[in-house]
């Protein structure tokens, strides 16, 4: 099963989750190659090779630099009509997504999305997907090939192989109507104060809390408790808190010791961001709340209530330990 | 402007895989997709009074969807164009996107528009195949929208941070459920949505072959249904005044504090 990996890059760094893909593709495959596309992106191959890539493709051209999917489907394209390649596998972002669902319907391929697993089975390749709200787990297969896969963030762990790949230059043709759209602005924050990302514990806020100036309870919780806010890409998108703290698909992945959740009804793009925290509480008024399927304590109430008091209560144990004289 | 609004009718209640045919059990009362709601309420901000333009649905699905695909006509959407064919049953994303894609030509707008998601198969990728089937620039995940002089900008959330990207007309646009609160159908608006054109069409007026439908149609498989792994126990309490007390003593025990 020849197979290809889509690697996406930001900031001169192979992703982590296209990173994973590939340890992934290497183990069940051996030797696996890679595409990057951008421009100036050539260095990036030497640590694809050192993350399982046999053979990386390279892909320049001043279209490629802004991370738009259409051209991305040209290059894609042609590589696995040239190269014969039956597999192509994405770890998914908002980019990655568009680039399989293009490739999708340019080969005529089947492409199945939100892979938590992917396996060999008799020879077949076989995927995992959550569905229902990861009530179910549906086994999935391709009909033919090429088979492509989009994978669900944070799902394998690269693995670093610290092998050498060959690098391939490819030629570059790019439909007419694959570079109308172009990329203005980037406006790639870069977070302010401690990372969320290595908080021990998180207190995470979303529209459940009906307002921006209700984040102060969160920050008073976070505050006793010791650790960090985060928010949800609803109360980042309305302007009520930073992009840098947002947990989620298109934000940061977290997965700290505690990780409360405040007015977060918790939907899968907000729950594949912190299903790896090891305790989860969450507190909302709505019984019927995704977030109640999957945490350790789900506590259906006012938040308004709640969480003043829980802070409290959480002073006053904190004092109990470390009593002053 | 002549905008088309790609929309799909969900069942209200998706709880269940149908074990035998392991297609999603769709028996629950049909409802319009309440992400493809944020992308009709767009539409209708875009035309504007605009006389002159045109809003239109085109969704593929049973008959029955008409229905519910009312509810985006009493928002104010002008029509509905519905492909509806039992050969199109059990499409995946390759097989629906043909079928849209020949059915969006037909109709030949200047601007398609999608909600973020499917939210019966959490898909949340057909605009990319439509607009590569209709070799049209696309722009996802847009959060603020605007059009001038034949030009579309998008500014939308990554992983990242903000991107904000320009389009020319014709093009593809999904808006994430950011973008606006769609409205509530007026009493008037209710009234007046079962005149509104509403025309069925069958994949053979369009121009698509048996084979590109339905299952044959479809690349995709479903192997089997299972449990998903078994997790850590989850409680849920209802708050009756020691909610606070109950998450102390829960995070204590766990060793969490």
């Amino acid at each position: 099963m020849p197979t290809l990996v889509f690697l996406e890059h930001h900031d001169r760094e192979l992703q982590k989750d296209s990173l994973g893909v590939l340890g992934k593709a290497a183990e069940l495959e051996g030797d696996v190659s890679a595409l990057i596309a951008g421009s100036a992106v050539e260095d990036l191959a030497a640590q694809a090779g050192r993350f399982g890539a046999a053979k990386v493709f390279i892909a320049e051209d001043r279209a490629l630099e802004a991370p738009l999917p259409q051209p991305r489907v040209d290059v894609a394209a042609d590589l696995v009509r040239s190269h014969g390649f039956d597999t192509v596998l994405f770890g998914a972002t908002v980019l990655t997504a568009d680039v399989a669902a293009g490739l999708a319907a340019r080969l005529d391929a089947g492409l199945n999305w939100d892979l938590v697993d992917l396996m060999q089975e008799n020879g077949k390749l076989v995927g995992t997907r959550p569905a229902l709200d990861d009530t179910v787990y549906v086994d999935v297969g391709w009909k033919g090939e090429p088979r492509l896969a989009l994978i669900r963030t944070g799902t394998f762990e690269p693995v670093e192989s610290g092998g050498e790949a060959e690098v391939e230059r490819v030629d570059v043709q790019l439909e007419d109507f694959s570079t109308l759209a172009t990329m203005l602005e980037q406006a790639h924050e870069e977070s302010e104060g401690p990372s969320i990302e290595d908080a021990d514990v998180i207190v995470a806020g979303g529209r459940g809390l009906g307002g921006p100036e209700n984040f102060a309870l969160v920050e008073e919780l976070a505050k006793a408790l010791g650790g960090a806010v985060a928010a949800t890409r609803a109360v980042v998108d309305a302007g009520w808190y930073p992009y840098s703290t947002q947990v989620g698909q298109t934000g940061k992945t977290v997965s700290p010791r505690l990780y409360v959740a405040v007015g977060i009804s918790g939907a899968i793009q907000h729950k594949v961001g912190m299903q790896g925290s090891n305790v989860i509480v969450a507190i909302n008024k709505d019984p019927n709340a995704p977030i109640f399927e999957y945490a350790d304590l789900g506590v259906v109430g006012d938040l308004h209530e709640i969480v003043p008091k829980l802070t409290e209560l959480v002073n006053v144990k904190n004092a109990a330990h470390f009593p002053r004289d | 402007m002549k905008i088309a609004v790609c929309a799909k009718v969900v069942p209200e209640q998706a709880r269940r895989i149908d074990p035998e045919t392991k297609r999603l059990d769709r028996s629950g009362e049909p409802t319009l997709n309440p992400f493809d709601a944020n992308a009709v309420e767009e539409a209708l901000r875009l035309k504007g009074d605009d006389p002159g333009a045109e809003v239109v649905l085109v969704s593929l699905g049973p008959e029955r969807s008409l229905d519910a695909l009312r509810k985006a006509l009493a928002m104010g959407a002008d029509r509905v164009v519905l492909v509806s064919d039992e050969a199109a049953a059990g499409s995946d994303l390759v097989a629906s996107s043909y079928a849209l894609a020949q059915a969006l030509e037909r109709e030949q707008s200047e601007l398609v528009l999608f909600g973020q998601q499917a939210n019966d198969s959490d898909g949340a990728v057909m605009w990319a195949a439509v607009a590569d089937r209709l070799r049209r620039p696309l722009i996802s995940q847009v959060a603020e929208l605007t059009v001038s002089g034949g030009t579309l900008r998008g500014k939308r959330q990554t992983e990242f941070g903000y991107d904000v990207i320009e389009a020319p007309l014709p093009a593809v646009v999904a808006v994430s459920d950011a973008i606006n609160e769609p409205r509530y159908p007026s009493l008037k608006g209710i009234m007046g949505a079962k005149k509104k054109p509403q025309e069925t069409v069958s994949l053979a007026a369009l121009g698509v072959e048996e084979d590109r439908a339905g299952e044959s149609g479809s690349r995709t498989e479903v192997y089997a249904v299972g449990d998903p792994p078994p997790r850590g126990e989850t409680q849920k309490i209802e708050d009756d005044g020691s909610g606070a007390e109950k998450i102390v003593e829960f995070l204590l025990e766990r060793k969490a504090l």
